[in-house]
């Protein structure tokens, strides 16, 4: 099957190769069960664990003891909060997070608003940012989370999680990112920036989908919320996907080599693609923060175009009009209407993001397709 | 001779036929299913086609399937959201049930949401099904949680029968089926149950992947919340390869299982009789050793006390011969087995599970039974000190 250009690299990566090489012997020969203590075939596995645990501490900076190993960063997001928010019932209930935060971050605090939990849900201006003053104000004595993503996955505007950290840690509240988007983007130092939680997934850095980590900082007890066999010092019980956690592995470990001259690169194209599109196109903006921005991520409001023709008439390249994971939804993009977007621009908008394979003939490609499409519409509407 | 692999029911090794369908997957088809485009479209068609497999062989249909990371996932759904959503105040499980269901039910009754109850057993691990509807009687809306084939000592219990007793007293019916998936054929068109799970490494499918089967006429809440996916039922993005690969495991689990069943059996009974021959007060744990009437994969082999027992293990490790003590899921504990410890086996008995597979073969067996054979004859034929 011929597929169009894929430029929808934030809702998924396709596997590096690499990244399937050093799954493979776990898929054939090496298929023990790593929590098989009496035999070489258990052996083999969890020494393929570890390893893996290693390398993903390493891209985060982290020491190997603090990851706890899942099945994406979903689960990662629902163990964090929920798991604090179990933890630290005496001390309080009031979560803080953000209305443009993942799905799994505001489901999680919505179910838990059922138990009791009391939530308050960020505003943000229209580039996307967080009043960090109202964020310190909002801070009770029962607060015991402030939730706040490294990089929006809509966007691509990142997040000073240092001086959240700082402000959190002033009052004594714990601090956690949904860093699903910038993990392998961007450095992020679980030390330096003083993270006590930290959430990722393996499918958005070219590692295999069906597995995650959650960065757990020392000494940080949470409650487990899957029980069973004790896995993951009994964080996270459950037969180790291990062919899935060496994928994760050797994914972070590629990026922690690749990533900063990546980001350059994929600046460079993805600044190309803006400048083709908004010299053309009259109406076309950038929506969020262009400064603090992920440097593979690009929204861009078409105007007052129909957005739904126009992302289907966009058929030579894989695009999207806002995350996948909310697609059985027909709304527009509550992250773009948290912006100030009315209805119409929100779904005229259109989220790019690039990656490994993304070549600089795509981006000429794909300015071109879109100049094509977009005239083609507009001629239409005159008639 | 390569390394015996005996520890079937810990975990089973791929399925060649499952990587290849697998592979396009992993690689040009990797779009995340969610998405619109091409890409997305046609990894979403992937993952429903996989569902209605998956329902069809279970006589079920896709509607009742919903994806997991596997079979822990799946049993701490639906006793959690079974138990928040009905607000059901009791639960009855057994002693032996897997750490998945004992774990969880224990920490719900820690937190005094439920109260916990334990079906008696006999002295063979049996329930005893007339306690089981004793407990029923006096606590009305109850979830029920008994283990189809136990992964220790291979009890199997007669889904049917229970099932019938719980719609009786009208309580949920939830079935741990990780150890007879794709062993033994379950229809559910004839069975009146809750909530069935599977866990696709268990049947040479891959590690990270299950499911949970929620009957038509339950509607419970998720267990991960974030995300559209599984019709709201669990958030995240699907593990697409492994579901793809589990439904192809458990095509060809069906596909072959009348001749699995009797080769499997066949190495079972071999080793049942060799080894009652052989060695001089062995015994078996459980029903185990009734092959037509236990999980025909699994016999836990109770040796005679010997010195050399703690080192059993290790010492047909280094034989070449892989094998467990029990459960490969009390990870990391020293604690022995709770299902052998609800039996009241005796301590000073080495007892090793050995649980078979499809890839192993009749000159395996009798490679283990050697191997066994002189380690105990060595002891009777040692000179007194």
């Amino acid at each position: 099957m011929k597929y169009p250009i894929y430029m929808d690299y934030n809702a998924t990566t396709p596997l590096d190769k690499e990244v399937l090489e050093a799954m493979l012997p776990y898929l054939t020969d090496h298929f023990g069960n790593a929590a098989s203590r009496f035999h070489a075939y258990g052996w083999k596995a969890a020494e393929a664990v570890d390893l893996a645990r290693q390398q993903v501490a390493g891209l985060l900076g982290a020491s190997e003891k603090e990851i706890v190993f899942t099945s994406g960063a979903t689960e990662s997001v629902n163990l964090a909060i929920k798991g604090v928010y179990e933890a630290f019932s005496r001390k309080g209930n009031h979560i803080i997070t953000v209305a443009t935060e993942h799905k799994a971050v505001l489901d999680t605090c919505q179910h838990l608003e059922k138990s009791g939990a009391e939530i308050t849900y960020l505003p943000v201006d229209s580039e996307g940012n967080i009043d960090l003053t109202l964020l310190e104000a909002s801070i009770r004595p029962t607060t015991i989370l402030i939730s706040v993503m490294a990089a929006n996955n809509e966007i691509g505007v990142t997040y000073p999680l240092k001086t959240i950290t700082e402000i959190a840690h002033r009052h004594q509240v714990l601090f956690h990112t949904d860093a699903t988007q910038a993990v392998g983007k961007l450095l992020i130092d679980v030390i330096a920036d003083e993270i006590d939680l930290l959430s990722m997934s393996a499918h958005k850095l070219y590692g295999p989908k069906g597995v995650g980590a959650l960065y757990i900082r020392k000494k940080l007890n949470i409650v487990a919320q899957q029980d069973g066999g004790k896995h993951e010092r009994g964080l996270r019980s459950g037969t180790l996907n291990v062919p899935g956690i060496v994928g994760l592995g050797k994914a972070c470990e590629i990026c922690q080599q690749r990533m900063t001259r990546e980001a350059i690169r994929l600046g460079a194209l993805r600044d190309s693609l803006e400048n083709g599109i908004l010299g053309a196109i009259p109406e076309t903006k950038i929506n969020g923060n262009i400064t603090y921005r992920l440097p593979n991520t690009s929204n861009i409001c078409f105007g007052r175009i129909d957005g739904e023709q126009l992302l289907m008439s966009l058929n030579e390249i894989a695009v999207s009009n806002g995350s996948a994971c909310n697609s059985a939804s027909t709304e527009p993009s509550y992250v773009l209407k948290a912006l100030g977007l009315d209805d119409d621009s929100a779904y005229g908008s259109i989220r790019f993001s690039l990656g490994r394979m993304t070549k600089p003939e795509d981006i000429d490609f794909a300015i071109k397709h879109i100049i094509e499409v977009v005239n083609r519409m507009q001629k239409v509407r005159v008639f | 001779m390569p390394r015996i692999y005996l520890d079937n029911a810990a975990t089973t090794r791929l399925d060649d036929e499952v990587l290849q369908a697998m592979l396009p997957l992993m690689t040009e088809n990797f779009g995340n299913p969610s998405s619109i485009h091409a890409h997305g479209r046609q990894v979403r068609s992937a993952i429903e086609r996989a569902r209605k497999t998956i329902a069809t062989l279970l006589s079920a249909s896709p509607s009742e399937i919903f994806f997991t990371s596997g079979g822990t996932e799946a049993d701490n759904t639906a006793i959690t959201c079974s138990i928040d959503t009905y607000q059901l105040k009791h639960a009855i499980t057994s002693p032996t049930e897997h750490h998945a269901v004992l774990h969880t039910l224990e920490h719900l009754a820690k937190q005094g949401i439920i109260e916990l109850s334990y079906v008696k057993l006999n002295e063979k691990g049996q329930v005893d099904v007339a306690h089981l509807e004793e407990l029923l009687r006096t606590k009305p809306r109850t979830l029920v949680s008994l283990m189809h084939g136990n992964n220790e000592i291979g009890n199997l219990i007669d889904l049917k029968q229970i099932s019938e007793i719980c719609k009786k007293y009208n309580a949920i019916f939830h079935s741990d089926t990780v150890q007879t998936m794709g062993h033994y054929t379950h229809n559910l068109q004839d069975l009146n149950i809750d909530f069935i799970v599977g866990a696709a490494h268990k049947f040479h499918g891959p590690k990270g992947v299950g499911f949970l089967y929620i009957n038509a006429n339950n509607k419970i809440h998720p267990f991960i919340h974030g995300g559209s996916q599984e019709r709201n039922m669990r958030g995240g993005t699907e593990n697409v390869y492994g579901i793809v690969g589990m439904a192809k495991a458990l095509e060809i689990a069906y596909r072959d299982m009348e001749a699995h069943q009797n080769h499997i059996k066949g190495l079972k009974t071999r080793m049942i009789e060799k080894l009652t021959a052989n060695i001089p007060g062995i015994t078996f744990n459980g029903d185990s050793a009734n092959v037509d009437n236990s999980l025909y994969t699994v016999l836990s082999v109770s040796f005679p006390p010997s010195s050399d027992n703690d080192m059993l293990l290790f010492n047909l490790d280094i034989a070449q011969i892989s094998c467990s003590s029990g459960s490969a899921c009390s990870s990391g504990t020293d604690v022995g087995s709770h299902v052998l410890g609800a039996l009241n086996v005796h301590p000073d008995r080495g007892n090793v599970r050995f649980s078979f597979g499809k890839y192993n073969t009749e000159e395996e067996i009798d490679k283990v039974i050697d191997v066994l054979t002189e380690i105990y004859a060595k002891k009777v034929l040692a000179p007194n000190p």
